[in-house]
């Protein structure tokens, strides 16, 4: 009886495969605190052998063990060991560089329909806004708030306006500070603009509509002083970048609000997962955009007070940002 | 803890998931709990408020020198720590934030993709609309005041995103569900000293003693072996003695004068787990003491 008890099947097993899952252990420990580039050539070598011996043992101690701790310790440890082996592999320098030269462009080149809706109604609530304000100035009010408007308002005379089309506003902080600011709340709207598009999109639309509505009120204030041009420069230095990202972002939204209302063959669920991760790397490049706009925009557009000059940068990041997006490239097979 | 094989219905309830590795290998993982998440979820906020608290005194400190520079970094901090905390931490190898981390959770894909940096990210941008946006609002961030109407309604919204993991059986998040991620658990167990292990000669002198007869021994099932290895794990001596002397009562052991309890459980572990282990191996997994196999 004692002899049997002893030489357990399930005992030998532990005690011959015991120093492979101690090994497999250490180097996950080691790959998930530092990475895979730290390890030698002979580890990387060992890494995949020790990772299909343990899933053996798992199997083996499923079918002959009872000792329930043995179980449990190869379940997770393999479980952890399949997280890292088919894990990405990229390194974020890769990653990075891809997702500049290759998703970031492909995924927008592809969402151009949705780009082209979202473009036509942020415009379309420009002109709206613009129309409205020309005729009925009273119509401002009510499409942009007195704290955003900050006394550029219809009953705000010429030269105050001319002030802020020009002017170097000392209270909003210096020009960095503005700059971070600015940046950080556009792209917390564009985060929001592509967040809300999994209801139809229709939140996105809203959003859009919204925005061009009190930018048109805006243009409409200053044509209607006759500073019409001026106010085409000072939004156009960071405007084609600005607007562009919040176009995008419109878009990435459009594109989650397409996939959920029209799934086509696939299920809503698989199709708003598909969806997403296209959306979602657009999205990643809106924030890259909004952080070039907030430059533009806290350093330009104070620095630079010539009203061609303005119109020039505008114009060259616009054709910049078009070219990149659209230019045609190839998709490298995964 | 049953062998390989398919989950029962049960056990998908409570939160066990098939995932197949390529090898063919079926590791049944299992979901994160509600609380595990909302307890994570309640550390990195606090965590993130410490940061921003240490950034406050540090820039103000600094903004005495240049205090343009000190705002500039404070506005880039709070909106990484915002929009990025989270992204950032499940980008990294263990995919969790320092408090998932610490209630052992990680953010997975669901089925066998990879999780990639798009559905990472996908699913915190989720989060700016489920509490950021409802909490800024209830707190007239931005808007000024706080209308009466308007806090309801965020309440409402930010309530459904709350509860949303709540009702679905993948516990999914808003975020989850758009982005094709899964929060599941990912203990790190120790791999605990066999019981049956005899690191002793005279141990194994002590085991000699038990001659357990055939019967005695098919007494019980792979249930209650279970149950008698936790008992034994844990060590509590209250439970020992108790057990000890329900399993003699069952068996009709009679108890000797010296005989400890732990050595008598142990011996009979050992014992039961050599005899159902051997069933196993013919393959018949006897479940409990009602299993007449």
């Amino acid at each position: 009886m004692t002899r049997r008890t002893l030489t357990l099947k399930s005992k030998r097993f532990r005690e011959e495969r015991e120093n492979v899952w101690k090994e497999m252990e250490a180097l996950l420990q080691r790959i998930e605190s530092r990475s895979v580039r730290n390890l030698t050539d002979e580890e990387i070598i060992k890494l995949p052998r020790l990772y299909r011996s343990t899933l053996s043992s798992l199997s083996v101690a499923r079918a002959t063990s009872l000792d329930q701790s043995v179980v449990t310790y190869l379940e997770s440890l393999s479980t952890r060991a399949y997280y890292v082996i088919y894990g990405s592999q990229q390194r974020l320098r890769d990653r990075i560089y891809n997702f500049f030269v290759r998703d970031w462009p492909l995924a927008v080149q592809s969402a151009w329909k949705d780009l082209a809706a979202s473009s036509f109604v942020f415009v379309l609530g420009m002109l709206i806004g613009f129309v409205l304000v020309s005729n009925n100035s009273d119509w401002f009010y009510s499409f942009v708030g007195e704290g955003m408007a900050n006394g550029r308002n219809p009953a705000a005379s010429e030269d105050y306006l001319r002030e802020t089309i020009y002017g170097y506003d000392k209270e909003e902080g210096g020009l960095g500070a503005f700059a971070a600011y600015l940046f950080s709340n556009n792209s917390r709207v564009s985060i929001l603009a592509f967040a809300l598009g999994f209801a139809f999109a229709l939140p996105t639309v809203v959003l859009l509509l919204y925005n061009g509505l009190a930018i048109g009120a805006f243009i409409a204030v200053f044509t209607g002083k006759d500073l019409g041009f001026e106010i085409g420069g000072w939004l156009s230095i960071h405007g084609s970048t600005e607007l562009f990202a919040i176009a995008l972002a419109g878009a990435g939204g459009m594109l989650i609000g397409r996939a959920v209302a029209f799934p086509g063959e696939m299920s809503r669920m698989e199709s708003l997962r598909a969806k997403s991760e296209q959306a979602a790397i657009i999205l990643g490049g809106v924030v890259v955009m909004m952080f070039v706009a907030g430059v533009l925009e806290g350093f330009g557009r104070q620095l630079i007070q010539n009203d061609w000059l303005r119109y020039g940068i505008g114009g060259a990041m616009l054709a910049f940002w078009l070219t990149y997006f659209f230019l045609p490239r190839k998709a490298l097979s995964q | 803890m049953s062998g390989a094989g398919h989950l029962s219905a049960q056990q998908i309830k409570m939160g066990r998931r098939h995932l197949v590795t390529p090898e063919g290998v079926d590791l049944q993982i299992e979901l994160a709990d509600v609380g595990a998440r909302i307890g994570a979820f309640t550390l990195d906020l606090v965590f993130i408020i410490l940061v921003l608290i240490a950034s406050t005194f540090a820039l103000s400190s600094m903004s005495f020198y240049n205090s343009e520079l000190a705002f500039t970094i404070y506005v880039l901090i709070s909106f990484l720590l915002r929009s990025f905390y989270f992204t950032l931490f499940e980008l990294s190898r263990r995919a969790a934030t320092p408090g998932k981390m610490i209630l052992k959770i990680r953010v997975a894909a669901r089925g066998k993709a990879r999780l990639s940096a798009a559905s990472v990210f996908a699913r915190n941008a989720l989060r700016e609309i489920g509490f950021f946006l409802p909490i800024g609002f209830l707190f007239g961030i931005g808007s000024g005041g706080v209308d009466g109407w308007m806090s309801l309604l965020a309440s409402i919204w930010a309530g459904i995103f709350l509860f949303f993991p709540l009702f679905n059986k993948d516990r999914l998040r808003v975020g989850d569900l758009v982005a094709g991620t899964w929060v599941v658990r990912a203990p790190r167990p120790m791999l605990a000293a066999d019981l049956v292990t005899t690191d002793k000669p005279e141990n194994e002198a002590i085991f000699a003693q038990f001659a357990f007869t055939p019967a005695q021994i098919d007494a019980y099932g792979i249930k209650e072996l279970h149950v008698l290895e936790d008992v034994l794990r844990a060590k509590d001596a209250d439970v020992l003695t108790d057990v000890a002397s329900r399993i003699r009562t069952k068996i009709g052991w009679v108890w000797e004068e010296g005989e400890s309890d732990v050595a008598f459980l142990r011996a009979y572990y050992a014992a039961l787990r050599g005899r159902l282990e051997s069933k196993v191996l013919m393959g018949v997994r006897r479940k409990d003491k009602f299993d007449k196999r």
